[in-house]
C-alpha cells in the first residue's frame, strides 16, 4: 500500500509499505477514505518530538471503511464507514473509566505521560498513522465510531481531532456566561476553540495570530475579533489588558504549542536550538494576559522536556491551568449532534485537497502557511475503491 | 473598544452548552474515588510482543496494545535502548532520543543508497509547492543557507591554511 514515510526533519515522501495486520483480537483494519495533516503533525515534521523514527507514517485524523476485524471485535463490522478518534484507548483502565481517553494506560509503552496516538512518534506509542491507504486500529470496540447516515465524510474526519480539541479547549476554560475569552493561534484548532467558546456563552471572543489570512478566516468563521500581534500592537499582553479594562481576560486558550512565533528568545532556544521543548511564547502570553483568578486552557502541543514559562505569575495571579489531549470519544455524541444540527460546520475549515502522492508538498504548504492554507485534506488513492 | 457583540443572535448555538456547574470542569470534574485507587482494572488481552518494544521505566509492564511502527535498529537503536534506562523526568532519556532521531536520518540515507535509491531531497522537502507559491521566499532561504554553509566552509578552510603557514608546511 502507499503510505506517507517520514525521512527526517522537513523531509517526507510516499512509499510502498506492507499492509497492516491484525495483531490483537480487538484490532480492526480500515481502508482509509479521508486523512488530514494536523498542525500538531508539524511538530513531528520539524523534528521537535523525541523518538520520531525515520520510516514512520504519520496521521491521526482519519476515517475509513472497516475491511477486517479481530476475533473479539463486536462494535464495528466489515463494511462500516467509521471515524477514528486520534486517541488509542482501551476503555477499561482507570483513566479511560473517568473519560480521559487521551490518557489511556494500555496503549503506549514508551511514555506514561500520554496515551497512544495514531502516527505520533514512539513517544505516543509507535502506532502507524492514517496518512496511508490502510491502517491498523487497535481497541476497535472503543474508538472507531460509525459515521452517522447522511454525515459528510469531510465533517466526520474533522471530528477525529480538530473539533473535539477546539471544543475541549473551550470546555476546560470553564467559561461562564459573558466571559471574555482570548485564543492564541488562528490555526484550525484555535479557530474551532474560538467558535466553540460561544457555545459556552462567552460574551467576547478574541483571537490573536500573525497571519492576516488566518485572522480574516477566523473572523468570518468564528464570529470573533481578530488581531495581528505583529501589526496591531506592540505588546500583546498590554494590548489585551487595555482592551479588557486593564484586568485581563477571564479565559486564555493556548492553541499554538511548540511552534509559536513572536518572541526571539523563545524562538531561538525552543525552535532553533531545541534547548527547550518548543517555543512557549503563546503560553507565556496566555499566563500574563489572563486576569487574576482566571483560567488558562492549553491544547497546544509541546515536547516532553522543559519550557520557559512565567510560573511565578501563575502563583501570584492565582491562575488555574487546565490542559489535556482531547478526549475524543467522550465528546463525540455532543459534537455529532452539533454538526447534524448545523451548529458547527467542520468542513468549512478545509482549504486544500492534496493527493497522498504529493504529501511532501502538503506538509510544506501547511508548514510555511502558503497559498492561504488553513486545513489540508489528503486524497487517498484507496478512497474511491 | 467594544465587545464583539451585545446581541448574540447571529452566532449559531450561542450559549447552548453554557453550564454554571462547568467549574471545576474536565478532567477533574469526572474524577471519582471509585476508579482512582488501584492498578487492578480488568486488563485487555496482551498483544503478543513479536518485535523489540522499549518501555518506560515508569511502568512495570507493557501495555496490552503496542504500536508496531519502527522497532529500534542500528546505531540509533543502540542510543534509544540507552535512553530507556532513564525515566521520563530525566534529560538522560529525552536528549539521547533526540540525538538518535538525527542519527537515524543519516542511517535512512545510507539505507536508501544501499537499496539503490537516491533520495530526491527536493521533492521530499516539498520545494515544488514552495516554489509555486513563494518563489522569492524559497530563493532567499536557499541563498541564505548556501551563504551560511559557504561561510562555515571558508572559515574552516582558512583556519587550516593558517595552521599550515604557522607550522611551515
Amino acid at each position: 500500500m502507499l503510505a506517507m514515510n517520514y525521512r527526517g526533519p522537513k523531509r517526507v515522501r510516499v512509499s510502498e509499505k506492507p499492509l497492516p495486520e491484525i495483531k490483537h483480537p480487538e484490532d480492526a483494519i480500515v481502508r482509509v477514505t479521508r486523512s488530514c495533516i494536523c498542525g500538531s503533525d508539524l511538530h513531528l515534521y520539524n523534528g521537535n518530538v523525541p523518538d520520531t523514527r525515520v520510516g514512520m507514517t504519520f496521521g491521526h485524523e482519519f476515517t475509513g471503511v472497516v475491511v477486517e476485524v479481530g476475533a473479539d471485535v463486536t462494535k464495528v463490522k466489515v463494511g462500516d464507514h467509521v471515524l477514528v478518534p486520534f486517541n488509542v484507548a482501551c476503555g477499561r483502565c482507570v483513566f479511560c473509566k473517568q473519560g480521559m481517553f487521551g490518557n489511556c494506560h494500555e496503549s503506549n509503552p514508551e511514555a506514561t505521560a500520554v496515551g497512544g496516538i495514531f502516527g505520533y512518534s514512539h513517544t505516543a506509542g509507535g502506532h502507524e498513522g492514517g496518512q496511508a491507504e490502510y491502517a491498523r486500529v487497535p481497541y476497535a470496540n472503543v474508538g472507531p465510531t460509525v459515521i452517522p447516515e447522511g454525515m459528510d465524510p469531510d465533517d466526520a474526519v474533522l471530528l477525529t481531532d480538530v473539533v473535539p480539541t477546539g471544543y475541549q479547549a473551550a470546555e476546560m476554560g470553564g467559561i461562564q456566561t459573558g466571559d471574555t475569552v482570548v485564543v492564541f493561534g488562528a490555526g484550525p484548532v484555535g479557530i474551532m476553540a474560538a467558535r466553540c467558546s460561544w457555545l459556552f456563552g462567552a460574551g467576547r471572543v478574541i483571537i490573536i495570530d500573525k497571519e492576516d489570512y488566518r485572522l480574516e478566516f477566523a473572523k468570518n468563521y468564528a464570529h470573533c475579533e481578530a488581531y495581528n500581534f505583529e501589526k496591531d500592537m506592540d505588546d500583546p499582553v498590554v494590548f489585551l489588558k487595555k482592551t479588557t479594562d486593564w484586568l485581563g481576560a477571564d479565559v486564555c486558550i493556548d492553541a499554538v504549542g511548540a511552534e509559536a512565533a513572536g518572541n526571539a528568545m523563545q524562538t531561538i532556544t525552543g525552535r532553533k536550538l531545541l534547548l527547550q521543548a518548543g517555543s512557549a511564547t503563546a503560553l507565556h502570553w496566555a499566563i500574563n494576559s489572563v486576569k487574576k483568578g482566571g483560567v488558562v486552557s492549553i491544547v497546544g502541543v509541546y515536547g516532553p522536556t522543559d519550557n520557559l514559562v512565567p510560573i511565578g505569575n501563575v502563583v501570584n495571579k492565582g491562575i488555574t491551568i487546565r490542559a489535556n489531549q482531547a478526549s475524543v470519544k467522550r465528546l463525540l455524541p455532543r459534537l455529532i449532534e452539533h454538526v447534524q444540527n448545523g451548529v458547527i460546520n467542520p468542513k468549512g475549515l478545509i482549504t486544500h485537497r492534496i493527493p497522498l502522492q504529493d504529501v511532501a508538498d502538503g506538509y510544506r504548504l501547511f508548514s510555511e502557511k502558503l497559498d492561504n492554507c488553513i486545513k489540508p485534506l489528503l486524497i487517498l488513492p484507496s478512497a474511491g475503491r | 473598544m467594544q465587545p464583539t457583540a451585545q446581541d448574540f443572535s447571529h452566532i449559531p448555538g450561542w450559549g447552548i452548552d453554557a453550564d454554571p456547574e462547568n467549574d471545576p470542569t474536565y478532567p477533574i470534574r469526572d474524577r471519582t474515588g471509585e476508579f482512582t485507587k488501584k492498578y487492578d482494572w480488568p486488563r485487555p488481552p496482551q498483544q503478543p510482543i513479536d518485535i523489540e518494544t522499549l518501555h518506560s521505566i515508569e511502568r512495570p509492564n507493557q501495555p496490552a496494545v503496542i504500536g508496531n511502527s519502527v522497532p529500534p535498529y542500528g546505531l540509533s537503536g543502540m542510543i534509544r535502548r540507552f535512553a530507556f534506562k532513564y525515566s521520563e523526568s530525566h534529560y538522560g532519556h529525552w536528549l539521547p532520543l533526540l540525538f538518535a532521531d538525527r542519527v537515524a536520518v543519516v542511517e535512512g540515507v545510507i539505507d536508501d543508497l544501499a537499496h539503490g535509491h537516491v533520495p530526491n531531497i527536493f521533492a521530499e522537502k516539498g520545494y515544488r509547492a514552495h516554489w509555486k507559491h513563494d518563489p522569492k521566499g524559497l530563493a532567499l532561504r536557499l541563498a541564505t543557507t548556501a551563504a551560511i554553509a559557504g561561510g562555515i566552509v571558508l572559515l574552516l578552510t582558512s583556519g587550516k591554511k593558517r595552521d599550515r603557514i604557522k607550522s611551515g608546511s
